[in-house]
């Protein structure tokens, strides 16, 4: 009986992974937000209105210079978009977030008003990785969130493994880790000797603000200020935590198969 | 006096302060003592930590009497170097001891295993000896920091003969992030953000405490509509979890139906917390004195209709699972944990609630929206890794109904009160039934009104020793299984 119920339910529901990519993202939920856009030039003289509301302190503003936001210090609370008087910072409903170097996450200036999007691997990595990727993740003082929203990657609605994409048990069957938290002294040495038992070429991915930047954490004599303090980051996923689908998109970025998909949105009017 | 509250420390309830002058003080070794007859009076340990006063220390015990619904506290003079060990007298005081010993450097005369519980030594944390078990067929398996899944760090020692492990010693300390040391002088900037995150999965209950905290301090009581907001946020946070926990037991022991069905689940119910603040964590959606965010009438029937939407879905990937007789043949009898254990390690939540004991601060101290509208307590009496699904599962029907009926009651909203100035030289106690457990914060304040002290006990404090003690007697390759019905948190309880 409890076979045939389930079989039966199975197939009354059918395939329940997202269409995703070949047919459209899901949509955020609207209260998220997705990225966020700054445009520096926007800015009211002397107004630094957004700067001390900013739990993180991602955004300066130094006296006579333009605003910068660091969104890879970012929790994407919003504090800073509520409290611009002159839309300078704002929402952009985009889940593309992730960024193949650390400054591409600095926003404001002409030109880098938003988070510039990750390029692929190299042509000889990506021949190696493009379809078969696997991962062993560390979490280095996570809170548990971009953990399981890494992990939500492996459900059925998902379903990473079509992409050849895959977190294993061993760092010996690895092409790379993923890393997630502020990297806290205490795994420290754990973080070390997982990544000398992966094997060359092999790549990191940091997910979230702490594993970034320290996020909330950065500064604590207990933590690394995240995983380039250690390891050699390839890319890097902001959020707090990044939402599934931004985790997934910097992946597949990573590895050369959303090419197609590098414009900016157009902002929502 | 009744026998259902504390005959000599000061008396609050969850939520509220009092002035530091005014609780009892006792010399050290008086206020073990002391301490030992009230948890024999039917107390419970929520927290016992250390205040620096000088170069000395002061001990500070809050208890919970659930049957009298009531919290109690109690402090020691200032002390230095050693005093008499309450782990002695009370084995639900070993760790808090421990860390005592670890943070304050005093050392309880007594205590039976004392090293430290999270400090660090290089990098790494100091772990130090470990408890062995000597003989000719006596094997040790060590596990971790790095687990095979994506999961958080922590380190399992096994003494074992044969398959059968003898002895489990759990060390942990790798995600100390130092929480409680960097809230000194607080509330700051980014204490708020640090507060959703000391466990990330359980971030409703830990904002909820510490807005609590905030709000007991400064004496105001925020609007009901907020309070509801927060319940309705806390039991979202349990279907969630539970949902995600049923379905990693499924998959556990190989019975992927459950297992695939609840993982999507899981994300149905993270979803709803995120049709309420956009963060599927919850994160933005708890802030001391209001909320940030409301729940306006269509949002809310969106929100209905989805939760009947996942409740039925679950609903039927439970019922595959407990109508498995090889599910419940692997359930059954494994993992084991006394009801006299569970009283005597002080475990809370879920895991106390599966060994039979009603222990919900919902139930026994509620505050905020709890106290008008309650689901009832799950409970069942085999505390083995069954009862820790069935409780599960008796919770996501539980959380279900009361989302169902509190739903179409929102309270009127009102102006949020601005909140006033912490009261200065104050000590408050908020204890929130998160998915896990009593979480507990405790905050004394400086003659400013900023954190002179600020404690945090998430319920994996209590309740990782019952993982310990669920192991003796078992099959190692039942580790897994029984470590999943805990499912406890390492970042809560490394802070």
């Amino acid at each position: 009986m409890l076979a045939f119920d389930t079989i039966a339910h199975r197939l009354k529901r059918g395939c329940e992974t997202i269409a995703y990519p070949k047919g459209p993202a899901p949509a955020l939920p609207d209260r998220h937000g997705g990225g966020l856009r700054v445009e520096a030039a926007k800015c009211a003289d002397g107004c630094a209105a957004c700067v001390p509301v900013c739990p993180t302190e991602a955004i300066a503003r130094a006296a006579g210079g333009a605003v910068a936001l660091d969104l890879g210090r970012c929790l994407f609370c919003g504090a800073c978009v509520a409290a611009c008087p002159s839309q300078a910072i704002v929402r952009t409903n985009d889940h593309r977030l992730a960024v193949r170097r650390r400054e591409d996450l600095m926003l404001g200036a002409p030109g880098a008003e938003e988070a510039r999007l990750a390029a692929a691997l190299d042509e000889k990595l990506r021949k190696l990785f493009g379809r078969s990727l696997r991962l062993r993740q560390v979490s280095a003082g996570g809170c548990a969130a971009c953990e399981a929203d890494t992990n939500v990657l492996g459900t059925i609605g998902w379903d990473l493994s079509r992409f050849g994409i895959q977190f294993v048990a061993s760092p010996r069957h690895a092409d790379g880790l993923l890393v997630t938290g502020p990297v806290s002294r205490n795994m420290e040495l754990a973080l070390r000797k997982t990544w000398d038992a992966v094997s060359d070429p092999r790549i990191v991915i940091a997910v979230g603000a702490c594993a970034i930047s320290g996020g909330p954490f950065a500064g604590h004599p207990e933590v690394r200020d995240g995983a380039g303090a250690v390891l050699p980051v390839d890319l890097f996923i902001p959020g707090c935590p990044p939402h599934p689908l931004t985790i997934l998109d910097g992946m597949l970025r990573l590895l050369g198969r959303l090419e197609h998909d590098r414009k900016p949105v157009t902002l929502a009017s | 006096m009744s026998t259902f509250t504390a005959d000599a420390f000061a008396l609050l309830a969850n939520g509220t302060s009092l002035p530091w002058a005014e609780i009892p003080e006792w010399p050290a070794a008086e206020f073990v003592r002391v301490t030992a007859g009230e948890l024999e009076r039917g107390g419970r340990l929520c927290a016992w930590f250390g205040v620096p006063e000088g170069a000395a220390t002061r001990l500070v015990a809050v208890l919970a009497f659930d049957a009298g619904n009531t919290l109690a506290v109690g402090r020691s003079e200032p002390v230095t170097g050693s005093y008499p060990s309450l782990t002695a007298l009370c084995p639900q005081a070993h760790l808090f001891e421990r860390e005592v010993f670890e943070q304050h450097g005093l050392v309880p005369e007594g205590h039976p295993w004392l090293k430290p519980v999270r400090k660090g030594a290089g990098d790494a944390p100091a772990n130090g000896e470990f408890f062995r078990v000597e003989g000719r067929e006596v094997h040790e398996v060590a596990v971790g920091p790095v687990h095979a899944g994506i999961i958080e760090p922590g380190h399992f020692r096994f003494q074992c003969a044969g398959e059968e492990v003898l002895h489990l010693e759990i060390a942990l300390g790798y995600q100390h992030r130092g929480i409680e040391a960097a809230l000194a002088g607080g509330p700051h900037r980014r204490t708020m953000s640090q507060m959703e995150v000391v466990a990330g999965d359980s971030t409703i209950a830990h904002s909820t405490a510490y807005a609590s905290i905030c709000e007991g301090l400064s004496g105001v009581e925020v609007p009901l509509r907020t309070q509801w907001l927060r319940a309705l946020a806390l039991e979202l946070e349990r279907l969630a979890n539970h949902t995600g926990d049923i379905g990693a037991l499924a998959g556990d022991v190989a019975f992927l139906p459950t297992s695939s069905a609840c993982g999507k689940i899981r994300g149905d119910f993270l979803n709803l917390t995120a049709l309420l603040c956009g963060n599927r964590f919850g994160r933005g959606w708890v802030r001391p004195g209001g909320h940030p965010l409301d729940l306006d009438a269509a949002r809310s029937a969106t929100l209905l209709k989805r939760l009947h939407g996942a409740l039925a879905d679950v609903g039927q990937a439970a019922d595959w699972f407990w109508e498995a007789a090889s599910v419940r043949a692997r359930f059954e009898g494994v993992g084991t944990v006394s009801a006299r254990q569970a009283g005597e390690l002080g475990l809370v939540g879920l895991a106390a609630r599966a060994c039979g004991l009603v222990r919900d601060v919902r139930f026994d101290h509620p505050a905020g929206w709890y106290r008008f509208a309650q689901a009832p307590v799950a409970v069942w009496p085999s505390g083995d890794v069954y009862a820790r699904a069935r409780v599960r599962w008796l919770e996501i029907q539980r959380s279900g109904q009361f989302l169902d009926e509190q739903l179409g009651l929102p309270p009127d909203d009102e102006p949020a009160t601005a909140l006033g100035g912490a009261q200065g030289d104050a000590l408050c106690v908020s204890l929130v039934e998160g998915w896990r457990g009593e979480v507990c914060h405790v905050a004394l304040t400086d003659g400013a009104g900023r954190f002179r002290r600020y404690k945090i006990v998430d319920p994996s404090f209590h309740n990782w020793m019952g993982l310990a003690m669920a192991l003796r007697g078992q099959a190692v390759s039942d580790f897994p299984i029984c470590n999943k019905s805990f499912n406890l948190s390492y970042c809560g309880f490394d802070l």
